[in-house]
Formats: C-alpha cells, sequence, structure tokens
C-alpha cells in the first residue's frame, strides 16, 4: 500500500506540471496588453511600465516565465496580480465560499442520491425504479446552465422560497445553487447504487443471511448496503474536485464569489496570474481526491490490493 | 468445434431424426440464423422506448438544422419590429418577440444548425483524437504508453468548460464555430482515449489476435482488421451521449461570453440575453432553454439505449 501511494504520487508531478504549464501557456497568449490596459485612457510613463514588466517577467520567453512562476509558486509565492494584490489574497477570499457550495452538493448528492438508488434497487422494476430511472434520465439531460436558470426563476423568483443570488443568508442561500450543481452527479449516484444494490441483492451472501432467518431490514442495511455503497462513496469521493472545478456556470449564475467566478472574472481581465493559481490549485484537488478515493477503494474492499 | 459447425451437426442430427445426448438442441436448429452483436443489438433497441423517444427528438432536431424555415412558420429571425419588443406568446407568435422585437419561435429554431454543427464537428475531432490516441497508447504500451498516457491525465485534471473557455479567450483560434468545435474537442477527447486504450489492450491479448499475427498479418492489419472493430461498441455508446454533452457545453461557453458572438444565432447567446430579462420576460430564457433541454436529452437517451443494447451488463 505505501509503495502503492508513493508511485501514485510521483505520477502526480508530471501532471501537475504540465497541467499548469498549459494553463500558463494558453493564458501567456491571451490578447493585449494588460499593462497599457491598466492605464486605462492616460498612457503610464515609459518607465513604469518598463518596471511593470520586468516586475511581471513580462519580456521573458514563455519558458522562463513560467519556470520562474514556479519556482516562486514552490516557496509558497502564487504572485501578485497586475493591481499588486496578492493571488493568495483572493483564493483566501474565495475558496471558503466554493467550499461551502461543494459541501452542500456533496451532502444533497450523497442523501438525496444513496435514498432513491437503494428505493430503486432493492424492488427493481418497480414504481419506484421506473421513477428513478426516468426522472435520472431526465435531470442528467437538463444542462446545468438551464437548470441554474430554471430553479432560480421558479423557486427564487416565482415562489420566494430561496434567495436569488449572493451570500448573504449564510448557508441558506447555497442550498439552490448547491442542488443544482449537485443534480448531475446526484441523478448517477442514484443509478449507481441502484445496479449496485440490485446485483449485491442476488448475491450468494445475501442468500445465505436470508437463510438464516435476518430480518429483511437487517439484510438490506447491513449486508447488502455496506457492500453496495463501494462504487457509490468512491465516485462521491472523486465528485469532490470536479464539482470545485464546475462551479464556474452556478457561481455566475447565482452570484456567488468563489474561485469559478473568480477565474472567469481573471480571464476576462487578463489576470494570467490568478488564472494559473487557482487552476492549478484546483488540478491540485482534482488529483489529491483521486488518489484518495483509489486507496480509499483498496481500504473499503479488501479483495483489491494494490501491491 | 466452432458454433457454425455445431449448427450443422445438429442440423443434420434433427434432418436423420436422431439426437445425441451432448446437448438437446433448445430453438429449433433448422430455421435459426446465427444472429450477430448488431442484429441482436437491434432487436433490443426496437423494443426500447426510450429509444424511440430519443430519436424521434434527435431527428425533429436535425430537420430544425436542415430546414428551419418549415419550423419558423416561415417566419424571418432577422426581420425584428422594435414595437413588438419582448411580447409575450402568443396563437399568432408561439414564443412571442425577444428584446429587438424579432419572432423568437424564428430565432429557437435558426439556433438549432449551428448546435448540430459544433455537436457533430467536436465529437468528430474527438473520436479522431481519442481513437488514434488510445489505439496507439494501447497497442504499442511500455514508454508510449507511459507519455500518452501522462499526456491524456493532464487534460483530464483541466475541466472541460474551463479549458475551452480560456482558449477561446485568448483568441489564438478565433470565435467561429469552427472554434468552439475544436476548442471543446481540445478538452473533452481524454475519455475516448482511454475507453478505446482499454478495449484494446483487453482484445490484444485474445487468441484470435494471436492467431492473426501468427498467420503474419502486419500490426496495422491488426490493429485495423481485428482489434478497433471489437472497440467500436463503447465507442459508438460514448459518442451518441457526448454530442448531447457538448452541445450542452457549446451554450454554456457562449452564455459565458467566449463562444459564438452576434449576429450568430446560438441558444447560448440568447439565453444570456433573456438572463437580465428573466423577471419580466421569463420566455427569453425558457424557450431556447427548453429546446436545448429537449436535444441534449434526445443523445442521451439514444446513448442510454444503445448502452443497454449492447452490453446487457453495463446497465446503469
Amino acid at each position: 500500500m505505501g509503495r502503492y501511494i508513493a508511485r501514485r504520487l510521483l505520477l502526480t508531478i508530471p501532471v501537475l506540471i504540465g497541467a499548469s504549464f498549459l494553463i500558463f501557456a494558453m493564458v501567456y497568449a491571451l490578447p493585449g496588453d494588460p499593462i497599457r490596459a491598466l492605464g486605462g485612457d492616460r498612457p503610464l510613463a515609459p518607465a513604469v511600465v518598463a518596471q511593470l514588466r520586468d516586475q511581471f517577467n513580462l519580456d521573458d520567453p514563455l519558458l522562463i516565465q513560467y519556470v520562474k512562476y514556479v519556482g516562486d509558486l514552490l516557496q509558497g509565492d502564487f504572485g501578485t496580480d497586475f493591481r499588486g494584490r496578492e493571488v493568495l489574497d483572493t483564493i483566501e477570499q474565495r475558496l471558503p465560499v466554493t467550499v461551502k457550495l461543494t459541501v452542500v452538493a456533496i451532502v444533497f448528492e450523497a442523501v438525496i442520491g444513496i435514498i432513491a438508488g437503494v428505493l430503486a434497487g432493492i424492488r427493481r422494476n418497480g414504481f419506484l425504479d421506473n421513477l428513478v430511472l426516468v426522472s435520472s434520465t431526465i435531470v442528467v439531460s437538463v444542462p446545468i446552465l438551464v437548470l441554474a436558470f430554471v430553479s432560480q426563476f421558479v423557486l427564487g423568483v416565482k415562489f420566494g422560497w430561496f434567495p436569488i443570488a449572493g451570500i448573504n443568508d449564510g448557508w441558506y442561500s447555497f442550498l439552490l445553487p448547491g442542488l443544482v450543481l449537485a443534480a448531475g452527479s446526484l441523478a448517477y449516484v442514484a443509478r449507481l447504487t441502484r445496479t449496485s444494490v440490485a446485483e449485491n441483492l442476488r448475491a450468494d451472501y445475501v442468500r445465505t443471511a436470508r437463510a438464516k432467518g435476518l430480518r429483511n431490514r437487517d439484510v438490506v442495511i447491513r449486508h447488502t448496503l455496506r457492500n453496495s455503497l463501494i462504487p457509490v462513496v468512491t465516485f462521491i469521493g472523486a465528485d469532490i474536485g470536479t464539482l470545485m472545478g464546475g462551479a464556474i456556470v452556478t457561481e455566475t449564475v447565482f452570484n456567488l464569489p468563489g474561485i469559478g467566478r473568480a477565474i472567469f472574472d481573471s480571464v476576462q481581465a487578463q489576470e494570467g496570474a490568478v488564472v494559473v493559481g487557482i487552476v492549478t490549485l484546483m488540478v491540485f484537488f482534482f488529483i489529491f481526491f483521486n488518489l484518495v478515493v483509489d486507496v480509499l477503494y483498496a481500504v473499503l474492499d479488501p479483495r483489491i490490493r494494490y501491491d | 468445434m466452432t458454433d457454425q459447425q455445431q449448427a450443422d451437426l445438429r442440423h443434420d442430427e434433427v434432418e436423420a431424426g436422431t439426437q445425441t445426448v451432448l446437448a438437446a438442441p433448445s430453438i429449433d436448429v433448422t430455421n435459426a440464423r446465427q444472429n450477430s452483436l448488431w442484429s441482436d443489438a437491434w432487436d433490443s433497441l426496437r423494443r426500447n422506448p426510450l429509444f424511440w423517444i430519443g430519436a424521434v427528438l434527435g431527428l425533429v432536431f436535425v430537420l430544425m438544422a436542415l430546414i428551419p424555415q418549415v419550423f419558423a412558420r416561415g417566419a424571418d429571425p432577422r426581420a425584428c419590429n422594435l414595437a413588438n419588443s419582448n411580447q409575450k406568446p402568443s396563437a399568432e407568435h408561439w414564443f412571442g418577440f425577444d428584446q429587438q422585437g424579432c419572432d423568437y419561435l424564428a430565432n429557437v429554431v435558426y439556433g438549432a444548425r449551428n448546435s448540430l454543427i459544433i455537436g457533430l464537428l467536436a465529437v468528430l475531432v474527438v473520436l479522431v483524437l481519442g481513437v488514434l490516441v488510445g489505439a496507439v497508447s494501447g497497442f504499442y504500451g511500455g514508454m508510449i504508453d507511459s507519455v500518452l498516457s501522462r499526456i491524456t491525465d493532464i487534460f483530464y485534471a483541466l475541466p472541460l468548460i474551463l479549458g475551452a473557455l480560456v482558449v477561446l479567450r485568448s483568441g489564438t483560434i478565433g470565435r467561429g464555430v469552427v472554434a468552439v468545435a475544436i476548442a471543446l474537442a481540445a478538452f473533452g477527447w481524454m475519455t475516448a482515449m482511454r475507453l478505446v486504450r482499454s478495449q484494446v489492450i483487453a482484445v490484444k491479448s485474445s487468441d484470435y489476435v494471436a492467431a492473426a499475427r501468427a498467420m503474419g498479418a502486419s500490426n496495422r492489419r491488426i490493429l485495423l482488421r481485428h482489434i478497433l472493430p471489437n472497440a467500436v461498441a463503447p465507442v459508438l455508446v460514448y459518442t451518441t451521449i457526448t454530442i448531447g454533452v457538448l452541445i450542452a457545453a457549446e451554450a454554456t461557453l457562449t452564455f459565458l461570453g467566449v463562444g459564438l458572438q452576434r449576429p450568430a444565432i446560438s441558444w447560448g447567446l440568447q439565453i444570456e440575453n433573456g438572463q437580465s430579462l428573466l423577471r419580466t420576460a421569463p420566455h427569453l430564457v425558457l424557450f431556447p432553454s427548453l429546446i436545448l433541454t429537449t436535444t441534449v436529452m434526445a443523445f442521451i437517451m439514444m446513448g442510454d439505449a444503445l448502452r443497454d443494447a449492447l452490453d446487457p451488463r453495463q446497465r446503469a
């Protein structure tokens, strides 16, 4: 196990470097001169421009710029944006919003998804099963953009049950965006649980448990569910990383000042350092949660051995 | 003994009125035809209502892209009259009017073409990239596989919308239909690659590939004639679903202001435009959203039905 984790961590390094370089190169290609844009209508003095260009290494070739950037990054320095604000400050300010959103989404995904999946799985082809199948197909098909607007309009504007936008109502303001963000994964979790439960209910050990005369509730909860949830738990774990990176649309529509929104704004404003910093961080989260899930799989299912 | 020989033997037995104890034929082998994967799949598809709903919706969408005039009831999407600005739907104009006073039904219907072109083009690039990289990676293995797999991991770690957002914003490839399709494909090919790679690895060690190799078949021939045809089924399922996903992604990018630009007609632009009028004229967001969702659903339903038909074990 230790060797497996070490190997996986080593494999992570080229992926992190590659992904951050990819995004760095793309941001490098962003059009326009951000320094000139900083001056607005009045051009900056040539000396100031030269000093700023030097400060942000803008005159170096791409590769040199990147190496210098990574060098700073390794010392915990995310650099500053063109207005002199620390990128780390931006991240510290924005990250909690996205984390809250992700937590709400994951809770919805796990609770509703698993309950729906179990109810569908224990009575295959029953009413609930078909209901879950059909509704999950529909939910998966609704683009998050559409879902965000429709729910914002119906539940926020028409009925007034939820705040329409912003984060002024504490956790309450995250409920609707969280549900929207979770919807697609929720449907998938329901299907995954359904398949897994239905399959395990036919397993030998379940028949044995029934033959022992256990109550149906014990058979389902103690024996079937615990085994059926292994793929579900691992999917949900990996989804944390995906959701954090996928929150751009949700944060834009519901006007939540999280990191997705920050990336979008920074791309528009050509704030390269902010984009690269946040994306690198998100790639790191993504890889980290995937690694955790792989290890978790081995812990939960003793049949899987990596060494 | 091959299946065919077995069937022949049984056929002889039945003709002769004898039966061996080997295996009693459970079907009338004199009439039974060898069913291929595809005819079995078609049988299963035909009986799946999900497939038919998806197919009909998909067909309507394709027709809408090809002959929008018919669906727009003769209205011109660019013939606008400001006096009609934001009018609600009526019997005359089913979808009402947009802010500029253009017939909204015509606008929404004409938006199908760009969605279809981008969806198909992007999925084509995804397929070419995915199959090429996946097949090479899986077939040759070793160093080549390691390098290609790491490159795939790198792209996989970047979210689709995010990657495409930065590429399109950088303006290096423009902002047209082709550019959006390429940007989407550039960050969407990884799953296809992994799918093909794992299929190739699974098939590579099979007996019939070994037989082909023993008969002196070249690498290219083995790859093209023996290995890739076996990867077609999962790739087909994936492709169908992905068209829907990519169409949704196009609308999202355009909504975020980095995809198609006016005067192009696109559902993403319509939703973006209607966003600020959500309180007063909700139909501006509602109708393009509805059609977009139906379209995406059509492809996902077809893909789901295809998966059930082609691989009953994978039913999820």
